[in-house]
Formats: C-alpha cells, structure tokens, sequence
C-alpha cells in the first residue's frame, strides 16, 4: 500500500517538471500554431546551464533559477528571429523544419563544446523516509517550484495587459493586430516564455537525474504526450496532462518492466490523436 | 500531363554511377554509391507522400525499420532467400503503411508529423521489448548465411546490384506516379484536399495508396542494408535523425521534384562526406548542417530545383 502512496507522490511531483516543460510548447502552439522542434534542444541547454553555474559559479541549482529563466527569455527571443520571424506565414513544413535546424545547431555546437558524457548534479538535500521507502527533498522543491511556476504563468496570461495581448493574439492573429497589438513583440516575447519554460524545466529536471546534451529529446517527445493527452494550446491541459504523465510512469512501472513505457506513451499519443485531437481537457 | 525530359538525362546519368564501380572494380567508390543510392532510394519515396500530397511524414524511417526488420528475420529464422525476403519486407512494410495510413491520414499539417513520430517512436520501443527480434541487442547473422550467396564478397556485390535496381525502379515508378492522372489527384490534394475531394476525387484512398507506395522503396532499402551489414538494432533501424535527413535532402533539392529529390541526396551525402572528414569541422557537422538547412528553409524554400527553375524557365521541363 505504501509503494502505491510512494508512486503517487514522485508521479505528482516528476509530473509537474514535466508539465513546466510542457507548457512552454504548449504556450508557443497556441499563440503561433508552431511545433517547437527545437523544445528538447532548450531543455538540454537548461540542462548544461544549471550545471555550469554551479560548477563554474558556485550557485544552488535553485538559485540558479531566476538568471536561467531570464536568459532563456533573451534567447528564445533571439531565435524566434533567427528562425520563425521569416516563414511564420508559410506552411507547417517550413515551421517544423526551422525549428528542427536550430535544434541541430544547438545540438551540435552542445556536442561540441560538452560531448555526449553524462552529468549529473548533487543538490546535497537528503530525504525522509515515508513507510519502507523515502522521498527526496530535492523531489519536493522541484515540484513546489514547477507549481509557483504554472501560477506565475496564469497570473501573467490573465492579469497583465502583455499577457492579455498574447491571449488575443492566439485566438485571433488578424483582428489583434487591428486594434493596434504589436504582433511581432507578441510573437516573440512568446516564443522567449516558451523557451524559458524549456530550459528553466531542463534545470529541475537536471537536479534529479543524469543527463548528456541529447537528454533533451527524451523530455521533448514527453512534452508531446503530454500536449495531445491536455489538448494542444490549453495550458490547463498541460499540467493535468503533466501529472497523467507522471503518475502512470511512476504506478505502471510497479506492475510492467520500465522499457513498455515509451511504447505505451506514444501509442496513447497516437490514439488520442485519431481519436480526440483536441485533448481530454479539450473543447471544440 | 505532357512529357517532360528528366528520365532523359536522370536514368542515364543513374546507370552510368551504378555500373561504373562493377566495371573498374573499384570497392571504395561502390561504398561511397551505395549510400548515395539509398538515400536517393529515400528521398525520392518520401518525396510521393511529402512533395506530391503535402503529408510531412516525420517518422517516416518508421518503413525502412519494418521492412528490414521482417526481412531481416525471414533470412535469419527461415534462411529465405534475399530477394524473397526484402520483397516479403517491402509488401509488408507497405501494408503496414496502407492500414495506419487510414487512420493517420486523416489529421492534418502538424498533426499528422507529430503523429507520424509516435508511431515511429512505439514502433521503435515495442521491438526493444520483443524477445525473439533480439530485444534492444537486436540480431545478428550467423556469417555462414553469406554462403548462399558465394561467400562475404559476392553477398555484397548482390546487396549493391540489388540497391542499384531498387533506386532506378523507384525513381521510374516516381516519375510515372507525377505523370499519371492519380499523381495528378495527389498534386491536387496537396493544393487544396477539400476541393479536390469535391470535385470526386477519392481523397481517402488516394493518400493511402501514395503512402503506401512511399513505404514500398525505403522498406525495400532497409532490408537490403541489414543484410549488407549481417546486423539489426531498433535504435539503428528507427533512427528519427535519419528520418529527418531524408526530408532535409528533399527539401534541399526541392520538393514535389524527383530530379531535386535525387540531386538533394546526392547533395546532401557530398556535403556530409566533406563535412565529416573536415578537421575542425567534424565535431560541428551537425551544427553545420542544421545552419544549412536554416538557410534553406528561411531563403530557399523550392530548394535547388527551385531556385534553377525561378531564374531559368527553360529548365522546368528538365528537372521534373
């Protein structure tokens, strides 16, 4: 019985690291209608810069937060220039394949400069015992920090006058920009919170597993599953789609070997793709 | 349709690179052709779905990991002949397309890549987990399997005669494809699928028969290239890089043409052979390529075939 409780709090807690990652896909899906390929790469990089500023800065990984997040806002603006800002009007062939060249440039230069050797962070936080089996502390942050997150984004969506701008932006490109919203900076400021959200999750996925520069990928294809389980678009669905994620890695793997679980993962894309593309939470 | 005049020069200019190694004997050069002619293999059958009907199959290496993997076994299990087998592995592969094709092919743009991944991607995790296909390990063949074939030396030979035939027989059976009147339904798919199911063209069937067909060829190849190399593993035969570079080299030659799709694989491996031997450029190939392909994208979207046929009308004819 208390494996179960033990299963159901890491599913929880692992399920809203995702779901942080998730939205940031999420949140650029529905504001431009663009599949990020370029998501696993951020989370890499997030990955590599919570690493390298505790190493080479000395920081926590949680304090290293905050500058990550900014810096991820600067790039991500950067590169919604350098990659989408041209074929934003094309179709979705040019957007995948933009997205996925600067995938490979990231990549690459990250292969370059860190090899694919794996790394891994040591938070030093320790852990309680709950029954037979124990729960990190490191484990609570992440998912306590992932939820302060998801608010943040909400706040920011319905209280503030860019968030509002980005909302009107997705549900109508054309009319935003008739009563005088600046669609460009719209664009890219939510392109930049996308990308944010990829490396800051890269970061609180990395305090509490290894990972190499193509770990990212791994977290991307997760980020899907969880996108098309919530509905593609709505960020609501992407922490209830985070959490299912979760908890039914950490509870199946109790009953089938661990190596099922991408195959159950993509089969359960799949089938919700064909047969309710717009998510469980979806509307339409 | 009227005739255009690219068999005229591709077929030939094919045969020459295909025979030229038998006749000098020269085993560097047949390795160096060989990977052109699968990766043309590749991106002219990709080019049936994504270039003629607009479908952007992501995963579609999906195909080239099922028809090796079921002919792959049949030799290893069965000791079926090569030829039997890879054809076996390709009308598999193919039926395997036609079904899901009537599933997937209904979602559209995104979807439908985002799709595509997943299934390359449970596809790729089911066999790791399946005992007998050698689980994660994969298989291996026993090296007596080549004495069927006349020893290690003439199997490989046969895998190079037989890449050579698939790669003219799938560049024809393209071109027929563009110019019959069911390509013609494809194009206009690819144009407008509402209207064109309007004006009574059996959209459904239509998509699933291109995708099938499009699963055919690389199925074909894969099956070919395990037996060349004596071994199988799902994360060599599923490989979503290789995927992605099968639509980069369409792409970068210029999609919806055949003779971009094979200029584009040839382009591509030329400039993957430069960049990998390169010294400081080795560790940045693939930074290098995926600025490549930016360029493409942002600047070049008819790719090579494009741009040629924007500033030189006369060659549309040509490079069909």
């Amino acid at each position: 019985m208390l494996v179960w409780v033990n299963a159901i709090i890491n599913g929880v807690l692992i399920g809203l690291a995702y779901a942080i990652a998730a939205l940031g896909l999420n949140l650029i899906w529905g504001v431009m209608k663009v599949i990020n390929l370029s998501h696993g790469a951020f989370i890499a990089l997030g990955m590599f810069a919570a690493y390298l500023s505790i190493k080479l800065l000395g920081f926590s990984v949680y304090t290293a937060l905050i500058p990550i997040f900014i810096a991820g806002l600067a790039v991500g603006t950067v590169a919604f220039f350098v990659s989408l800002y041209r074929v934003l009007n094309e179709k979705e062939l040019s957007t995948l394949l933009s997205t996925y060249a600067l995938s490979l440039i990231i990549i690459g230069l990250g292969t370059f400069f860190f090899t694919t050797n794996p790394r891994a962070i040591d938070t030093h936080m320790g852990s309680f015992t709950l029954g037979y089996s124990s729960i990190s502390y490191a484990r609570i942050i992440v998912g306590v920090v992932s939820l302060l997150l998801a608010a943040a984004l909400y706040l920011f969506l319905f209280k503030t006058s860019l968030g509002k701008a980005i909302r009107a932006v997705s549900q109508n490109p054309t009319a935003s920009k008739l009563y005088g919203i600046n669609t460009t900076l719209v664009l890219s400021v939510s392109f930049g919170i996308g990308v944010a959200f990829a490396t800051v999750s890269g970061a609180l996925i990395a305090s509490l597993f290894p990972f190499t520069i193509l770990s990212g990928s791994v977290y991307e294809l997760k980020s899907f599953v969880i996108c098309v389980l919530g509905g593609l678009g709505s960020p609501a669905g992407a922490i209830l789609g985070g959490l299912i994620l979760g908890l039914l890695e950490n509870i199946l793997t109790l009953k089938i070997p661990v190596d099922y679980m991408p195959f159950i993962e993509f089969t359960i894309l799949v089938i919700i793709l064909l047969i309710k593309p717009s998510g469980l939470w979806g509307r339409r | 349709m009227q005739k255009g005049y690219t068999l005229y020069w591709l077929l030939p200019a094919l045969i020459v690179a295909i025979i030229y190694p038998i006749l000098t004997d020269n085993v560097m050069l047949r390795e160096t052709i060989f990977l052109i002619l699968l990766s043309i293999t590749l991106s002219v059958s990709l080019n049936i779905i994504m270039g003629y009907t607009g479908y952007v199959s992501f995963g579609h290496i999906v195909y080239y990991g099922i028809g090796a993997y079921t002919s792959f076994y049949l030799m290893y299990a069965y000791k079926l002949n090569l030829v039997v087998s890879i054809l076996i592995g390709g009308v598999f592969a193919s039926l395997v397309a036609f079904i899901l094709g009537q599933a997937v092919l209904s979602l559209r743009g995104a979807i439908f890549a985002i799709a595509t991944i997943g299934i390359n991607e449970a596809v790729k995790s089911l066999i790791s987990n399946i005992p007998f296909l050698g689980s994660a390990m994969g298989l291996y063949f026993d090296f007596s399997i080549y004495e069927n074939y006349g020893g290690a030396i003439k199997a490989i030979w046969l895998s190079y005669y037989l890449m050579g035939i698939l790669t003219v027989f799938s560049v024809v059976s393209a071109y027929c494809i563009k110019k019959s009147k069911f390509g013609l339904g494809l194009f206009s798919i690819r144009e407008d699928q509402d209207a064109s199911s309007v004006l009574g063209i059996k959209t459904k069937l239509y998509k699933s028969i291109a995708y099938a067909i499009s699963a055919f060829f690389p199925a074909i190849a894969g099956g070919i290239f395990a037996f060349k190399s004596g071994n199988i593993e799902p994360s060599g035969a599923f490989n979503l890089v290789k995927s992605i570079e099968m639509i980069v080299m369409v792409m970068l030659g210029g999609y919806g043409s055949i003779a971009g799709s094979a200029l584009g694989a040839l382009i591509y491996e030329k400039i993957n052979g430069v960049l990998v031997v390169l010294p400081y450029v080795k560790d940045l190939h693939l930074a290098v390529s995926g600025l490549i392909l930016l360029i493409i994208v942002q600047f070049a979207p008819g790719g090579i075939v494009g741009l040629l046929t924007k500033y030189f009308k006369n060659l549309r004819k040509v490079l069909e």
